[in-house]
């Protein structure tokens, strides 16, 4: 009864009449719409932007600083990109240059990179949950979220979503891109960059269609048991093959194997060991500018490009090596190894010298007896499962399309669709890390082999990967930096068939195709003098003093070396400038010692070239004793003018040069070689 | 209500549990033996980009007080700002010496690595080196550093690269030297890398950079330079935080 009587007063007291029941409904509508700030109020983004105001107070410029900030959420929408980002909310100071000393996050500013934060927003680069508000959505280092922070270690993936180009600034991303062309991953595995053709391997796994006649069984088991105990830089991974999976997959190679056109043995040339001759032979040709040898420390020395030779001796049958030596491509059609047209001695010679490099351990122990038809076609089996012929040309078995999982978006797989191996942190970047280093410990049923990486490496192929996102495929094509087309350039006619036999395109570049270890030959014909370059094909010698890998001699015959020459100073001639629009006639003395003066002062070529070997010691530079004879003038004066015209990437700093001293100084240059006197009293 | 109650105080216990300090299962392993000292043997005062794994290992030796080495002492590593040691802890070789491996922190700048042992009367040994972290800007810097001026700013040849330093009558100063750099400004810097020696009256021998090297360029090595440097720069001008 009391209780009632009390509530009708209470009611009465609010509400009694319309006067009081407005205010009455006022003051609650006022107490709603305060709560909505106060709960902002005890917010985390709050409680950073009163840390980040009073940090601000003790600074010079606390005045410049606080009317710049911006309190309350913070937002960066960027539709065409789908980027909605709130994490200028929290890190407030993103672009307060002055704040550089401060350490402690999320004050601090973004360090210098090349493009504008409001034109990307955060989550392009870093990944992570640019919608969210608090701190631990928007990271999310927990297990369970699907797009956590990317960490540090593999920020450049972040540059490769757009940029499919090599770019200076990314190392890291670009050795991961060489690698898993390198290293065959996507010979089994496609990986086609976002509006960009599939990339294609760069590895060059032999043929093994003919491989009874170059190689033993026991060879062959022995590699595939441990491709690494034969040769340390070995790209081949390895399976983890049973001894009798080796030895069946071993059987069934050698007998899918062929003969193939060898010339006839009483032609081949027996080896002759002379090991001081021998070697001369190896180093003339400059064989090590390709293939390694690992010396008696243990270091490798020589190039990548062919496989490693160190032990050569134990693998290949010397009918097979003299064959090759003579004629690579009747063995192997692709091979990037040239033919050198060595004389029946050199040829002995130098097989005599390679067959001596054996390894007695590498053998010992491998004892197999004839092979059944049982183990021939389980080894065939096997190879069909194991995707060998993914890389290998092999008799009787086709190449599997897509033999293993596309990785085109491997870098936005999802955490629920993978399976981890236990110990594996739940990222994405742990798991493909954990996948690439130890394969085996996600299951022993994966097909997927063991390489035997660096940790350096595995990042970078961490890095190669997580830059294949779903975001890339997405981004709009303006924004995507297409990689250098690899272009298909076939040099026609008879000099054409004799670049393809010297794999030239090995180590130059021609027209866009062709490798990166020695010049570009594109305008080499507007460059050269046609009597020096007859007689370096005859006979290169160094260029470069402080260059390890160098031009070989490939033994060609006169009428080859006019052959190429002729099509190298027609073919390849620059548009920016006539060829005969600079005369060495038109040259006084006066104008050579004025060059002298600036070669010497003004631009100091002396540091890094050599015009006289008596006083100039630079060696960053080629040589130039002998410019007179090998450079054109009109070349010359270009190249000095912008060495970055012709030579696109060329170290040598352009001078901004005028006329008239490019001009001089080319006098002083094509005055360099020795006198004709001097070289008729040498022959 | 003492249900509740219950089951409050065992979640409460629960947490305090999950949240006791990680890694504070079994201890590094026991020493076999002590030394006196703890030197460098490689790896301090790298660099590399930030978060990745450096190059070269960091190797440690332990030595007696006659500098022979100690084998079996235990030698733990601490590593700031987000840095990692791998493995944190170990003993010492036959040689007297532990290799680890560092991974650097995001951010990028200098990261302390401590190394400390015990010696017999378990009096703590530390040494200490520093591991230079580089951000996007500076990297590049790197990069560029390593394709035009390393050759001569560098006196040290490698397998790979001769140094030019000795075949220059001026001699350029290597990048880490902060004691001459630090106190050039950024406008000099700049200066002698876009215009080269000649436009400043210094030598000739240093090129201009200016039409090889974009602006960005230049100021990702002045950024590199600015990163590198022995003693530490410290931009001028700040009012620096005490944090
Ligand atoms: C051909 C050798 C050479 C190359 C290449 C070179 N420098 Fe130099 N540099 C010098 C020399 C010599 C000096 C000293 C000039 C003097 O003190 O008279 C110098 C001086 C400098 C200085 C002034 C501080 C000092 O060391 O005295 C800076 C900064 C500099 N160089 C930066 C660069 C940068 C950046 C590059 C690459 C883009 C570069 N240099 C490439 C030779 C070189």
């Amino acid at each position: 009864m009391d209780l009632r009587r009390k509530v009708a007063a209470a009611w009465a007291f609010l509400f009694g009449d319309s006067a009081r029941a407005f205010g009455t409904l006022s003051l609650v509508l006022v107490a709603c719409l305060a709560v909505v700030p106060a709960k902002d109020h005890f917010r985390e983004w709050s409680r950073y932007q009163t840390r980040y105001l009073r940090l601000i107070r003790q600074r010079g410029d606390a005045a410049t600083l606080q009317r710049r900030f911006q309190p309350g959420l913070q937002q960066t929408w960027l539709p065409e990109l789908g980027v909605v980002d709130r994490c200028t909310t929290c890190h407030v100071a993103m672009k307060e240059t002055s704040l550089a000393d401060v350490s402690t996050q999320p004050f601090r500013p973004h360090p210098a990179i090349p493009h504008s934060l409001n034109e990307f927003g955060c989550v392009m680069c870093h990944r992570g949950q640019g919608a969210a508000t608090t701190v631990e959505e928007a990271h999310s280092s927990t297990k369970a979220w699907e797009q956590p922070v990317l960490p540090a270690r593999y920020f450049e993936a972040s540059c490769g979503q757009c940029h499919q180009n090599s770019l200076t600034g990314t190392p890291q991303l670009n050795l991961g891109r060489k690698l898993l062309a390198r290293y065959g991953c996507v010979s089994c595995h496609a990986l086609r960059t976002a509006g960009a053709a599939r990339m294609m391997p760069t590895n060059e796994p032999p043929p093994l269609t003919h491989v009874a006649r170059k190689t033993t069984r026991e060879w062959i088991y022995a590699w595939l048991k441990n491709p690494q105990a034969y040769s340390v830089s070995a790209t081949m991974p390895d399976f983890k093959l049973s001894d009798a999976d080796a030895r069946d997959i071993s059987a069934f190679l050698i007998d899918q194997s062929t003969p193939y056109q060898q010339p006839d043995a009483s032609k081949s040339s027996s080896a002759a060991a002379d090991a001081q001759e021998g070697a001369s032979v190896y180093g003339e040709s400059f064989c090590a500018s390709c293939h390694a040898v690992q010396n008696a420390a243990g270091l490798m020395v020589g190039g990548d490009v062919g496989p490693e030779l160190t032990r050569i001796g134990s693998k290949v049958k010397p009918e097979w090596l003299g064959t090759w030596l003579r004629e690579p491509k009747l063995y192997a059609p692709h091979t990037a190894m040239p033919r050198y047209r060595f004389s029946e001695k050199q040829l002995g010679l130098l097989a005599g010298f390679l067959e001596a490099k054996t390894d007695s351990d590498l053998l010992a122990n491998v004892h197999l007896d004839a092979a059944t038809k049982e183990q021939i076609a389980h080894g065939k089996a096997l190879v069909n499962e194991r995707g060998c012929a993914s890389c290998h040309e092999l008799n009787g078995i086709k190449k599997p399309d897509n033999f293993a999982p596309d990785l085109s978006v491997a870098g936005s797989r999802s955490l629920a669709k993978i399976v981890f191996a236990p110990g594996v942190p739940h990222t994405l970047p742990d798991y493909l890390a954990a996948k690439i280093r130890q394969p085996s410990a996600f299951g022993s049923a994966l097909k997927m082999p063991q390489y035997n990486l660096t940790p350096v490496q595995v990042d970078a192929l961490v890095t190669g990967l997580l830059a294949q996102t779903e975001r890339a495929e997405a981004i709009p094509a303006v924004l995507r930096v297409a990689g250098t087309p690899v272009l298909k350039y076939d040099p026609a006619g008879k000099a054409g068939k004799l670049m393809q036999d010297m794999q030239c395109f090995s180590c130059h570049a021609i027209n866009g195709r062709g490798g990166d270890m020695a010049p570009d030959l594109t305008w080499e014909g507007s460059a050269v003098q046609r009597a020096w370059l007859l007689t370096f094909l005859k006979n290169p010698n160094t260029l470069r003093p402080a260059l390890i890998r160098r031009m070989p001699r490939f033994n060609l015959t006169d009428a080859e070396a006019q052959t190429l020459t002729d099509y190298i100073l027609t073919a390849y001639q620059t548009p920016a400038f006539d060829a005969d629009s600079l005369d060495s006639a038109s040259f006084t003395a006066e104008d050579r010692e004025r060059g002298r003066q600036l070669f010497y002062s003004k631009y100091a070529c002396q540091s890094c070239h050599i015009v006289d070997a008596q006083n100039d010691k630079g060696y960053v530079g080629p040589t130039l004793t002998e410019i007179g004879a090998k450079g054109t003038p009109a070349w010359t004066f270009h190249y000095l003018k912008n060495p970055q015209l012709l030579r696109p990437g060329n170290i040598e700093p352009n001078q901004s040069m005028s006329d008239a001293d490019a001009r001089a100084l080319t006098a002083f240059l094509m005055a360099q070689k020795k006198a004709p006197a001097q070289e008729a009293a040498k022959k | 209500m003492t249900r509740w109650h219950l089951t409050a105080v065992l979640s409460v216990l629960g947490l305090a549990t999950n949240c006791g300090p990680k890694g504070a299962g079994p201890k590094g392993p026991e020493a076999k033996a002590y030394g006196a000292a703890l030197v460098e043997v490689s790896g301090g005062k790298q660099v590399a980009a930030i978060g990745t794994t450096l190059d070269q290992p960091l190797v440690v030796q332990v030595n007696d007080a006659q500098g022979g080495a100690v084998a079996g002492a235990a030698v733990s590593f601490r590593a700031g700002g987000g840095a990692t040691v791998i493995p944190p802890e170990g003993l010492t070789g036959n040689d007297g010496q532990l290799t680890v491996s560092v991974a650097l922190g995001g951010v990028a700048g200098r990261y302390q690595v401590t190394a400390i042992t015990r010696d017999k009367a378990g009096k703590t040994i530390e040494w200490r080196t520093e591991e230079i972290a580089l951000g996007y800007q500076q990297n590049l810097g790197r990069q560029l550093n390593d394709r035009y001026c390393s050759r001569c700013h560098d006196p040290e040849s490698t397998a790979e690269r001769v140094s030019n330093h000795d075949n220059l009558n001026a001699k350029p100063h290597a990048f880490t030297d902060g004691a001459f750099l630090n106190n050039v400004s950024d406008a000099d810097l700049t200066s002698i890398i876009t215009h080269g020696g000649a436009a400043l009256n210094k030598s000739p021998e240093m090129p201009p950079y200016g039409g090889t090297l974009g602006k960005a360029d230049i100021e990702a090595l002045m950024a590199y330079i600015r990163a590198v440097a022995d003693p530490p720069y410290r931009l001028k001008g700040l009012v620096y935080a005490s944090n």
